[in-house]
Parts: C-alpha cells; sequence; structure tokens
C-alpha cells in the first residue's frame, strides 16, 4: 500500500477557487497540501494543482504576475523533470504565461464573463490528469471566466491538433469564441494539463452539475501510484 | 496649506461657513454649534455634514425603523439585532449567519460599473465586519422601460460591476431580481445582499474599548475618491438640471462615486478572517459611506471613552489630500481595527504576509471626545456620539395623497380586455413569457460565478439561492430577495407585505425555515409628504408582517431621493428573507426534472389581476387593489412546503408570483427541462394569470402523503396535472412546446443587452 499521495494546491493572493480545488482533491483519495506563492518550495508534493482566481487580481494580464513568484518558477524546474501540473481557468492562463504551455487566453468573444454547465469532450486521455476518462468521454462541467478564449498561431494550433495535445474541446456552443473550441491543452510529456472549465466544481451532485471532475483528480493519483 | 483649526475657529467665531453646500439646514448648523460651543471647524463641518446626512443618520425613517425593534416577534435566534452592520442569527450547531442588503442607487446612476461594484464591496464589509467569512451575494435591480434609451447602458454596466466585483473577490452570486418599469429610468436600484458565517466566538462588534488600544487602518491607500458620497449623491434628489458647462448634472458628481478593488477586498477579507481567528482586534469596523469620519466617530462612540487620531499617519495616494478630504474620503477596500498594544506588532506580521497595508492611526482615550490633529494641530475635537448617534431626528410630514391615490385605486383592471380562447390564452402566455418583466434572467446571471467557494446548493433561477455553511456540515441557509414596486405603489402597506410574503414562500419552496429579515426602503424624497406617507405604511406593514410570520427585521438599509425632479420612483422595499435548513441534501428545486410526477397546486386561487404582470405588459395598465394580504396562509404554506421537503414528499416547488400560474409552470418547465399537461378548472384567464398570494406549485409522487400534510395546515391542495412530455399543454385550450417557450423567454434580454 503506498502512501497517500499529496497534492499540492497554491494560493496567490487572489486566488479563489483554492479551497475548491483542495476538497476535489480530498474527495479523489489524496491528500491536499496547501503552497504560498511567495514560498520557494512545493514541500515535497507528487503533483500540483494551479487553481482558478485572480492572481494579484489579474489587473495586467491574467496570470502575468503570477508567472514571476517564487513558487511559479519552482513548479516549471519541477515540471520539466516530470512532476504532474494542473492549471484550471486561472492556473492555466498562469502555465501559458510560464510557458509550460503554448497560446495565450484572451479576452472572451461575447466581452462578457460567462457562468455555464459546459459539455466537453475528452480529447486526450494520454495525460497524468485524464487517463480515467474515456477516449472521446463527453462530460459536463462548469466554466466560468472572462478572459478564457484561447488563442496560439496558426502553426501552434495546427501541431496541437497533429500531436494530439488538444485535452478537451468545447461541445455544444463555444462559450468564449476559442480557436478549435480549445477548452484545455497538455503538454509533450502529458504531466502538463491546462484547462478553462472547473472540474472542481464537478465532484458532488449537491453542488455541482455532475461528478465529471472527479476523475481528473483520481487520474493523477491512479498516475502516481502506477509509478 | 492653511487649515481651519479648532483654535482658529474658536477665535473666528463669525466666518461664514458653507453648510448649506454640504446639505445642513440653518438649525442643523446651530445645533452643531451648540454642542461645540463655537463655530465648527471645516473639516468638524463636514464629519457633521456627512454624518447627520439622510443616509448616514436615519433621520426621516429613525421615528418608522423603531418599529422593528422596539415589538419584534418572539425568536431565539436573533444573537446581535438592529443597530450593528449586520445582524447575527443563530443557526444552530455553534454557528450564526449574518446579512444584509444595502442600496447603492445614486452611484449607479451616475456611473453604473464603479457604483454597483463597490455596492457590492460595502456589503461584503458589513459582513466581515461582524466576525464572518462572506460566503456568497445577491442583487436586486430595478431599471427603467427595457427599451428606454438610457437603460441598456445602465444595466449593462450595473451588471458588468456586480459580477466584476463579486466574481473577483470569490463569492458566488446566488440570486436575486431584475425589474423594469419607467420610473426608475432615472434612478435605477441597486441593491445588494451578502451572507456570511460565523462561529459564535468569532462574532465582532464595531466599538473602540480600552484606553490605550491602538487604533489601526487596514488596506487600500485614502484617496480623493467618494468625497461626498453619503451627502452629495445619497442624500439628495437629481434634477434635471444642467450645470455651467451645459452637461447633464449626473456626470458631474461621479467625482463623488467610490472606484472599487475586488483584489484589495478578498486579500482583506482572508487577513482581517485571520485576525479575528486569532483573537487579535477587540473592535473592528469598515470604513463605508463617510470614511474615516464615520468609522472613528461610531466606534468611539460605541467605546467607553475618546479617541485620538492623527491624520498624518493616514497612508495618502495623493499626499495634497486636506485633513477634511481625509475625513470624507470613501476610498474603498479599508477597515479600522481596534488593537491592545501588545498585539500589534502581531496584527502587522499578518497584514505583511497578506501583503495588507497597517498603520496605527490612533489610539483609544480615557476622554470623552474624538480629537483628530493634522500636522501637530487640532482640527477635530468633538463628542463622538454627537456624530453618530445623536443626530437629528425629524418626524417628517406625510400625508396621503387622496386625490391620486383615490384615482389609483379606482382605476381597476375590471374593464381591460381579456384572453379567452385557446388562442388568445396561449398568445398572452407566450407574450408575458417574452416580456422584459418574466423572461429568463440567464443572460443576467451567466455573468455571475454560482459556483466558487463550493458550498452553493441551489442558485437562481431556483426560487431561493441555498448555500451549504460548510465542508463537514449539511447544515445550510436559504436566501431570497423579493419587491414589488407595483403592488406597493397601489397600496403601500399591503405592498410591502406580500413582498415579504414572497421572499419568505421563496425560501420555504426551497424547503428551508424561513427565520429572519433584511430590508433595503427605496423610496422617493422624504421631503414630500407624500413620499413619507408610502414610507410610514410600507414600514407600519412590514412591522406587523413580520410580526405575523414570526421573523425579525435585523437590519437593513433606508434609500430616500429616489426620484428625478418631482417625480419618485414606485415605492420598493426589498426584502430579504434568510430560512435555515438542517440538511440541504433536502432542499428542493423549482424544476420539473422527471416525467409521471403529480403536478399540485397550494393554496386558493381567487380573481387578483389588478397591478399584475398581465395587467402591465398587455395593457400598460397599473390601478385598482393589490391582491389580497394573506399571513396566516403563507405561514401555513410554509409549514407544508418544510415537511414536505423534510419528509421529500415534494420533488420540486415553484412559488407563484409576476405572472400567476402561467409563469410558474413555464418555469418549472423550462429549469427542468420537463413538460407537463395541466387541467384547469373554473376561468382559466384566472386560473392562469391571477396573481393571489399564498400559493406555491409542486411536484409530487405521493399525493397521499402531501395531501394529509396540507389537510394538516388547512391549505388547499389541488391536483391539476402531471409532469412529462417536451411540452406544457393546457388541457382543451393550447398547447405550447418547451423549446418555443425557452426561445421567447431567453431571447429577449440578449436581444435588448446583448
Amino acid at each position: 500500500m503506498p502512501a497517500t499521495t499529496r497534492v499540492g494546491v497554491v494560493t496567490f493572493p487572489g486566488s479563489l477557487d483554492d479551497r475548491d480545488a483542495a476538497r476535489a482533491v480530498k474527495a479523489a483519495g489524496a491528500e491536499p497540501v496547501s503552497l504560498w506563492h511567495g514560498d520557494a518550495t512545493l514541500l515535497g508534493v507528487d503533483a500540483v494543482v494551479l487553481p482558478g482566481g485572480f492572481s494579484y487580481g489579474d489587473y495586467l494580464r491574467a496570470g502575468a504576475i503570477a508567472r514571476f513568484s517564487p513558487v511559479v518558477a519552482e513548479i516549471v524546474a519541477a515540471a520539466g523533470d516530470g512532476l504532474p501540473v494542473l492549471g484550471i481557468c486561472n492556473g492555466f492562463q498562469v502555465l501559458c504565461e510560464a510557458g509550460l504551455l503554448p497560446g495565450a487566453l484572451i479576452r472572451n468573444a461575447g466581452l462578457h464573463f460567462v457562468c455555464r454547465d459546459q459539455l466537453l469532450r475528452v480529447e486526450s486521455t494520454a495525460t497524468r490528469w485524464t487517463s480515467q476518462y474515456d477516449d472521446g468521454a463527453e462530460i459536463v462541467i462548469p466554466v466560468k471566466h472572462g478572459e478564457g478564449r484561447y488563442v496560439a498561431d496558426a502553426t501552434t494550433i495546427e501541431q496541437l491538433e497533429r500531436d494530439g495535445r488538444v485535452a478537451f474541446r468545447y461541445l455544444g456552443g463555444n462559450p468564449n469564441g476559442a480557436l478549435n473550441d480549445i477548452a484545455g491543452i497538455r503538454n509533450e510529456a502529458g504531466n502538463v494539463v491546462g484547462l478553462m472549465p472547473h472540474p472542481e466544481h464537478a465532484i458532488e451532485l449537491l453542488t455541482g452539475p455532475s461528478v465529471d471532475g472527479l476523475p481528473m483528480f483520481a487520474s493523477v493519483i491512479d498516475a502516481l501510484v502506477a509509478v | 496649506m492653511t487649515v481651519d483649526t479648532v483654535q482658529h475657529a474658536a477665535e473666528t467665531p463669525d466666518q461664514p461657513q458653507p453648510f448649506a453646500e454640504l446639505g445642513l439646514k440653518d438649525d442643523e448648523y446651530t445645533r452643531i454649534r451648540e454642542i461645540l460651543g463655537r463655530r465648527p471647524t471645516d473639516s468638524e463641518l463636514a464629519m457633521y455634514s456627512v454624518m447627520w446626512s439622510e443616509h448616514c443618520s436615519y433621520k426621516s425613517s429613525k421615528v418608522h425603523l423603531r418599529q422593528f425593534a422596539e415589538n419584534p416577534p418572539a425568536s431565539d435566534a436573533m444573537l446581535v439585532g438592529m443597530g450593528e452592520n449586520a445582524g447575527v442569527v443563530d443557526v444552530g450547531d455553534g454557528l450564526a449567519v449574518t446579512f444584509k442588503v444595502e442600496s447603492h442607487n445614486h452611484p449607479s446612476y451616475v456611473e453604473p460599473y464603479q457604483g454597483a461594484a463597490t455596492g457590492v464591496g460595502g456589503i461584503v464589509r458589513d459582513i466581515l465586519t461582524m466576525g464572518a467569512r462572506p460566503i456568497a451575494v445577491m442583487d436586486s435591480l430595478r431599471f427603467g422601460d427595457a427599451d428606454a434609451p438610457d437603460t441598456r447602458r445602465l444595466v449593462a454596466g450595473v451588471v458588468a460591476g456586480v459580477g466584476g466585483y463579486g466574481n473577483c473577490l470569490g463569492l458566488p452570486n446566488i440570486g436575486g431580481e431584475v425589474g423594469f418599469d419607467p420610473t426608475y429610468g432615472g434612478n435605477p436600484l441597486v441593491n445588494a445582499l451578502c451572507v456570511g458565517v460565523l462561529p459564535h466566538d468569532r462574532l465582532q462588534l464595531a466599538q473602540a474599548k480600552g484606553t490605550g488600544n491602538q487604533v489601526v487602518l487596514l488596506g487600500a491607500l485614502t484617496g480623493r475618491d467618494g468625497i461626498g458620497g453619503v451627502s452629495v449623491l445619497a442624500s439628495a434628489t437629481f434634477d434635471d438640471s444642467v450645470d455651467e458647462t451645459g452637461k447633464a448634472a449626473g456626470p458631474s458628481k461621479r467625482p463623488s462615486v467610490q472606484v472599487g478593488d475586488p483584489f484589495t477586498e478578498k486579500i482583506l477579507i482572508e487577513c482581517c478572517l485571520e485576525l479575528f481567528d486569532a483573537g487579535l482586534v477587540t473592535g473592528i469596523q469598515d470604513l463605508g459611506g463617510a470614511g474615516l469620519s464615520c468609522a472613528t466617530s461610531e466606534t468611539a462612540s460605541h467605546g467607553d471613552g475618546g479617541m485620538r487620531v492623527d491624520l498624518d499617519k493616514v497612508p495618502l495616494r495623493e499626499p495634497s489630500m486636506s485633513p477634511l478630504e481625509v475625513l470624507m474620503s470613501e476610498s474603498q477596500e479599508r477597515m479600522l481595527a481596534i488593537v491592545a498594544p501588545a498585539d500589534v506588532e502581531a496584527v502587522l506580521e499578518r497584514c505583511a504576509k497578506w501583503g495588507v497595508l497597517a498603520t496605527v492611526i490612533g489610539e483609544v482615550t480615557d476622554g470623552d471626545h474624538l480629537v483628530i490633529t493634522w500636522r501637530g494641530e487640532v482640527v477635530v475635537d468633538a463628542p463622538p456620539a454627537s456624530l453618530a448617534d445623536d443626530g437629528p431626528v425629524y418626524h417628517r410630514p406625510l400625508a396621503r395623497p387622496d386625490q391620486a391615490q383615490d384615482a389609483l385605486v379606482a382605476d381597476t383592471s375590471a374593464s381591460l380586455t381579456r384572453p379567452s380562447s385557446g388562442d388568445e390564452l396561449r398568445d398572452t402566455l407566450l407574450q408575458l413569457v417574452a416580456s422584459p418583466e418574466l423572461c429568463s434572467r440567464r443572460w443576467v446571471t451567466e455573468q455571475y460565478d454560482r459556483y466558487v467557494l463550493g458550498g452553493t446548493v441551489l442558485a437562481m433561477p431556483h426560487d431561493s439561492g441555498v448555500v451549504r455553511l460548510g465542508d463537514d456540515t449539511t447544515r445550510g441557509v436559504a436566501l431570497s430577495l423579493d419587491g414589488n414596486g407595483r403592488f406597493t405603489r397601489l397600496d403601500p402597506h399591503d405592498g410591502a407585505q406580500l413582498s415579504l410574503s414572497e421572499a419568505y414562500r421563496n425560501v420555504a419552496c426551497a424547503g428551508a425555515r424561513p427565520l429572519a429579515v433584511s430590508d433595503c426602503l427605496n423610496f422617493g424624497s422624504p421631503e414630500d409628504p407624500a413620499v413619507m406617507w408610502q414610507f410610514a405604511e410600507a414600514t407600519r406593514g412590514l412591522a406587523e408582517g413580520c410580526r405575523a410570520l414570526g421573523t425579525p427585521v435585523t437590519g437593513g438599509n433606508v434609500s430616500f431621493y429616489n426620484q428625478t425632479g418631482a417625480t419618485a420612483i414606485n415605492p420598493t422595499p426589498v426584502i430579504g428573507v434568510l430560512g435555515v435548513i438542517g440538511d440541504v441534501t433536502q432542499r428542493v428545486p423549482s424544476g420539473f426534472t422527471s416525467s409521471g410526477q403529480h403536478v399540485v397546486l397550494l393554496g386558493d386561487t381567487d380573481d387578483e389581476l389588478d397591478g399584475s404582470a398581465w395587467a402591465w405588459v398587455v395593457h400598460h395598465h397599473l390601478g385598482g387593489r393589490p391582491p389580497e394580504v394573506r399571513l396566516d396562509a403563507e405561514r401555513a404554506l410554509a409549514a407544508v412546503l418544510v415537511e414536505a421537503a423534510e419528509r421529500s414528499v415534494v420533488v420540486a416547488a415553484h412559488d407563484l408570483s409576476e405572472g400567476g400560474l402561467a409563469q410558474a409552470l413555464v418555469e418549472a418547465c423550462l429549469v427542468g427541462g420537463t413538460g407537463a399537461s395541466i387541467e384547469l378548472d373554473g376561468d382559466p384567464f384566472v386560473a392562469l394569470f391571477s396573481e393571489t398570494a399564498a400559493r406555491a406549485v409542486v411536484a409530487t409522487e405521493d399525493v397521499d402523503a402531501l395531501r394529509s400534510l396540507a389537510t394538516k395546515h388547512h391549505v388547499v391542495a389541488k391536483v391539476i396535472g402531471r409532469t412529462g412530455g417536451s411540452a406544457l399543454s393546457i388541457d382543451g385550450l393550447f398547447d405550447v412546446g418547451l423549446e418555443q417557450l425557452r426561445e421567447q423567454s431567453e431571447g429577449t434580454l440578449p436581444a435588448l443587452f446583448g
């Protein structure tokens, strides 16, 4: 019996869904470990979640300040060594700003903040965070963001599509105008995943539209136990 | 910069002062001179002008609001009643909740985004001040006619402001309401509610006690924004005048609107909660309307001594600010903490961790005056109670405007043409469903985060917002926010009670036991006897209603001067009812989600169409008498709904209000995605569109159990159909498909404002 998987959840000033991410980690059977933005240490965790919110207020550009925090420097280094990292919403924006994932998230095409229960298709199960889904599974996960429109240059988009690195795609209506309906992507190694929808808000039927977010957190435990 | 010191004021008693420009009356100015025994300094005059403003002093409403506190309904749940920043209610398990609704109407007209945003920010700080973690917000909004030229600007700005602030602060928005009426055209209403939860022993009070304790200012820098907000904006009427440059007066008041920074508020919340948990503060007050003037005088007044404040210590955004400006500034995201000297260092450390600016600006003294210095000179030396508690109290003249009111009441809806054939009824239903009054609010609510914090069990479009109080409890609270300005215009007393009834009913529909009330009373000018009559009638009705329903008023807010020129808004008491639900897994949603269930109408229906959505939408008519108030029936209905929820007898419940049974059925079908087949008795028009109070429609699989509950509480229960299919079918009259209903309902707001 392996020791409990420890999953770090980063709190920046202005993080909002950090306690929700910790709750989801716990619901999946792992131990959430709180990581502080100003501390240059990952406390030996087995994986990291960058949660949603408005880090440092995001007044300049979403994620633009957070990428310079001491904890993100540690995460960037560890991700290069294979540490599983999940960026949700603002966390996805931080991962793009930090260069762990290509592209950028810009203002929604409709110019409004959008909060709705969104249908997605799981496009890649070859990641540390999606292995428990079936290929092509259709899941419902809330989106809630004002700057979630995924964009990248044509070459990058082509490469992502060709390499199967689009992890999630919007179905039944694109909430923000993202290119190719892209909701989330992964890095080449499959240990880093970023997505705009919020799996931590789909872990129990009482408070979410589904329990479709739970496998994302269970996947990383599975992946780590298997190692 | 020369400054008007206390010494200078004593030496120059005859110096003319601009008290009228600051909104003070002759006799108020005379009284200030009597209190001080000299003329006030410029800074003192400014402080009295804001503290004695209608907004801060409740000088016109106090005599009427007393009835909420003097003869409250029996309730063992109240921990803190009216008078503090927000009332606190015991919900069991050692937990308490605090909630309050407040207006930000005038700033939102002048500058919709910031006005609405700081409205949310202000009410959230009120809740934080009680020692509570804010857990949800709601908003009640009123605008002019949906297609009026200025409405789009206001709707877009206000909705973006409520959303922008709440979303960035990380508070779920769990419900509220949006209304349109021409009377709000030049004076929209933006009322925001916040609810917070606290363990009993974390309760904080706004008092400065203990000689030598330090006064610590937390949060944002103090700047020139919002100066005079409460006196210039909130306590006067917008007129149609133009300023000297020929521009409308509204924009010229823009500097009086505060600017919000939700990120600073978010870290201020987390930081303050850490300070509370560590027991590091002995008193705390937020800085809202009237800024430092209000926070220092209120905490000193509620303490046991005096207070000394050194304005040179206040961190400024603009160093050139005068002492008067520092005292008047309504810069947002600031709190005033009273801290024992031994704890100051610990407080500063925790603030540094969160990046919250914290500065000692003064201390509690054993004197009885609030003494404020600037550059070594005393600029304020006044008894704090004279500012905070002993302001003027008016018995404003009030008079029912007999001629106009009698004419309004006599002009009933009886003469209006009613639909009768199936096609006519169907067309009427579709017209109502698509109207701005009744259409889907999705375009608004999609701009609000309802998921953050992970405790939202129900949110709009359900009847109430329901929030779980923590991860380790199933206990939750339900909240609804309702107001009906048209009913209140027809009869202020009954209209207020009907608004209360609706919010109470909504909470019960979700399966929660209604416990307490917070009210935001939006009215025209108190200097108009007809408006004062509306106010007196509405407060009397509300106090009676709360006694009859057993739900005390815990606090709230009065907003006067909501009028443009001589035209007042429809009197609009917006009522928030809070209920408690022991097990949130028993909550009852409002939509029909599966087929084959019995649809049951609870309550009697009479022919009550005056003031209805039908009369307004179809005929643009407002007149007659509002529906009869049925407080006993409301209580009985709520008892049935709550017991039915606890015993899992109903699977859906939706209250009947604007638009009657027709609208309730449409919403239940659309929210749950399941149709229904309905059979009606009697006049189908009355059955569908009457707005008789004390009714709800429920879906159940166990009609017998529901009937026996209804019988026990003497509530009429009538099976009117079954759920199922993809249409709403009214037997023998018409069918309308859910897809068409959805298009009608959801298309309206995006077409107007998208």
